[in-house]
């Protein structure tokens, strides 16, 4: 990047250290960051909605629908949610590839599964085998998307189930007495005061969002635990113009702090969004505010 | 070949007896429920040992983040910050790439970089962190009046600690601390995709589930077969802390006794 680093093995520490971090790769490695920023950016409100879709379900009055609901939600619960990462990138673009195959060759007349092998024709690949290199890794981290949002989506069926059910039933029975339909109450008393009981979890689910994105790395995605992996191993002067030895620890060292300060900063504004919800609520937390209130003024 | 014959093959594979060579080819379904089932053994050792273990540690991080004095208070406070802020997968990553350097310079440090010892150890820390926080919240919403009570009978000290703060405590933290628990198993399942590697493929469930859907490219047997197992481990898990909770809870009358629902609402 810089004039001088032309010879870096002539170069001070400093000089050196300023060369080698911004080498071609490392701005790869800079950029894999914004794409754990972009995954939580796209899969926070997406899995936000499927959440809530889940718990709508879950109340539902139709019983397959909560069946469907309530299964959706406790089957996250019990199985590792890594389990059902590895699971559903295979199986997403498995199905997808079916569904273009039934459309678009439909006069194919061998079997999908052919023992281990899953053969589709070429025009069904996802992505094409033609297409360029930026394609593929975007096929990849929308794989990742989904997967990441049914999984979280879950979770947030659960919390937000469980903060509708906090709603204090009296509400509920003075609108049905105001003559409010069951949508109605649903829409304009239900929804507008759960969030400050589903808050606390959904809060909780942030974090555990954020301390999920190293496992983009089991999707195949090229991000900061790849490479991570990458540029900390061993080089030698064969390859590379700045041969170090082991340095993973350190790069690891980085991440480490990374998610420490992301996960810190999360904290604290998610603790100012709660003492803004809570104000003027008939909570315990919202009567503490208003003493606290009162005593000053 | 018999499911029986299979099933004596494979089914302590995971912990080096019976067949080396994992089926290549013509993967049966008995197969594939022998061996995932056998790598469960692993995610049960780690899980167990690291509760029991990370058990002890969490009271005393509790007890040291309520305290008073600084110089408790303070390293308690970022030990847990740290375990909790980052990561398990990077803690993972990082542990075992430290463990590796270490070996470099102390041979000593040879056996932390296999799995067995070096991601036991991660998971000891991280679960006595997440413990820890839970029961330092139930340390501070025990009852005044126990403490009071304790007082009148002229205990202080250890015995007020062992008879009343300490079970107190446990009765108050038991259904989110079965909530860590769970998770707890689920994280195991994460210990070889992070680096510290399955020696002669010696692994646990999701490594063997894993193995089965690259080689069948079929995800529709292995991963169901694996959320069988661990749906099944859950339940045992949440019976266990359910009998060790109506004990905790056993001197209360009925209405006032917390019971653990079906699957707790709280998440790690």
């Amino acid at each position: 990047m810089f004039s001088f680093c032309s010879a870096p093995d002539t170069l001070g520490t400093i000089g050196w250290f300023s060369c080698y971090l911004t080498t071609g790769v490392h701005f790869s490695f800079y950029i894999s960051f914004f794409k754990v920023l972009l995954l939580l950016a796209i899969t926070a409100p997406v899995a936000l909605s499927f959440g809530f879709l889940g718990a709508m379900a879950a109340r539902s009055h139709f019983a397959p629908l909560r069946w469907f609901g309530k299964t959706y939600i406790a089957i996250v619960r019990g199985i590792p949610d890594i389990a059902f990462f590895m699971f559903f990138v295979i199986a997403l673009d498995q199905g997808f590839e079916w569904v273009r195959h039934k459309i678009l060759c439909p006069d194919w007349d061998q079997p999908i599964r052919q023992g281990a092998d899953f053969l589709v024709c070429t025009s069904a690949k996802l992505p094409l085998g033609s297409s360029p290199e930026w394609v593929h890794q975007g096929y990849g981290f929308f794989l990742a998307v989904i997967t990441f949002s049914i999984v979280f989506g879950a979770f947030a069926a659960n919390v937000l189930y469980g903060g509708m059910r906090a709603v204090p039933h009296p509400q509920l029975e003075t609108a049905e007495a105001y003559g409010m339909s069951r949508r109605q109450t649903f829409w304009r008393v239900l929804v507008p005061q759960m969030w400050v009981y589903a808050l606390p979890g959904l809060s909780n689910l942030w974090m555990v969002l954020i301390k999920a994105t190293p496992l983009l790395f089991l999707l195949g995605v090229e991000d900061i635990v790849y490479w991570a992996r990458e540029l900390g191993g061993t080089k030698t002067s064969k390859f590379t113009a700045y041969p170090h030895g082991d340095w993973r620890m350190w790069y690891f060292l980085f991440l480490l702090v990374f998610y420490l300060g992301f996960t810190r900063i999360s904290e604290i504004v998610l603790e100012r969004l709660m003492v803004r919800l809570t104000r003027g609520q008939a909570t315990t937390g919202g009567e503490t505010q208003r003493k606290a209130g009162g005593a000053m003024s | 070949m018999s499911c029986l014959q299979t099933i004596q093959d494979y089914g302590l594979r995971a912990i080096g007896i019976g067949e080396r060579l994992l089926p290549k080819e013509n993967i049966t379904l008995c197969e594939q429920f022998t061996l995932i089932g056998s790598g469960m053994i692993w995610n049960v050792y780690y899980g167990v040992i690291a509760l029991a273990t990370g058990f002890i540690l969490a009271t005393v991080l509790a007890v040291a983040k309520g305290s008073n004095r600084r110089v408790f208070r303070k390293p308690a406070e970022w030990f847990i910050f740290l375990f909790r802020g980052s990561p398990l997968f990077i803690q993972f990553f990082f542990a075992y790439f430290l463990f590796l350097s270490l070996k470099g310079t102390h041979p000593f440090f040879g056996p932390f970089t296999a799995a067995w010892l070096g991601a036991l150890i991660v998971l000891f820390f991280n679960t006595a962190a997440y413990s820890g926080e839970i029961f330092h919240g139930a340390l501070r919403s025990i009852p005044k009046g126990d403490v009071e009570a304790a007082d009148a009978y002229g205990m202080s000290g250890w015995p007020r600690f062992r008879r009343i703060v300490w079970p107190t405590m446990l009765r108050l933290a038991w259904p989110a601390y079965t909530n860590e628990a769970i998770f707890l198993f689920h994280a195991t399942t994460l210990v070889y995709f992070s680096s510290f590697p399955a020696w002669r493929q010696k692994g646990d469930s999701l490594y063997y589930a894993s193995y089965f859907a690259d080689k069948t490219f079929n995800p529709f047997i292995p991963y169901p077969i694996l959320a069988f197992y661990f749906i099944l481990l859950t339940l045992v898990i949440i019976g266990f802390f359910g009998l060790i909770n109506k004990r905790l809870n056993r001197h209360l009358p009925a209405e006032r006794q917390s019971k653990l629902r079906g699957f707790p609402n709280i998440l790690r």
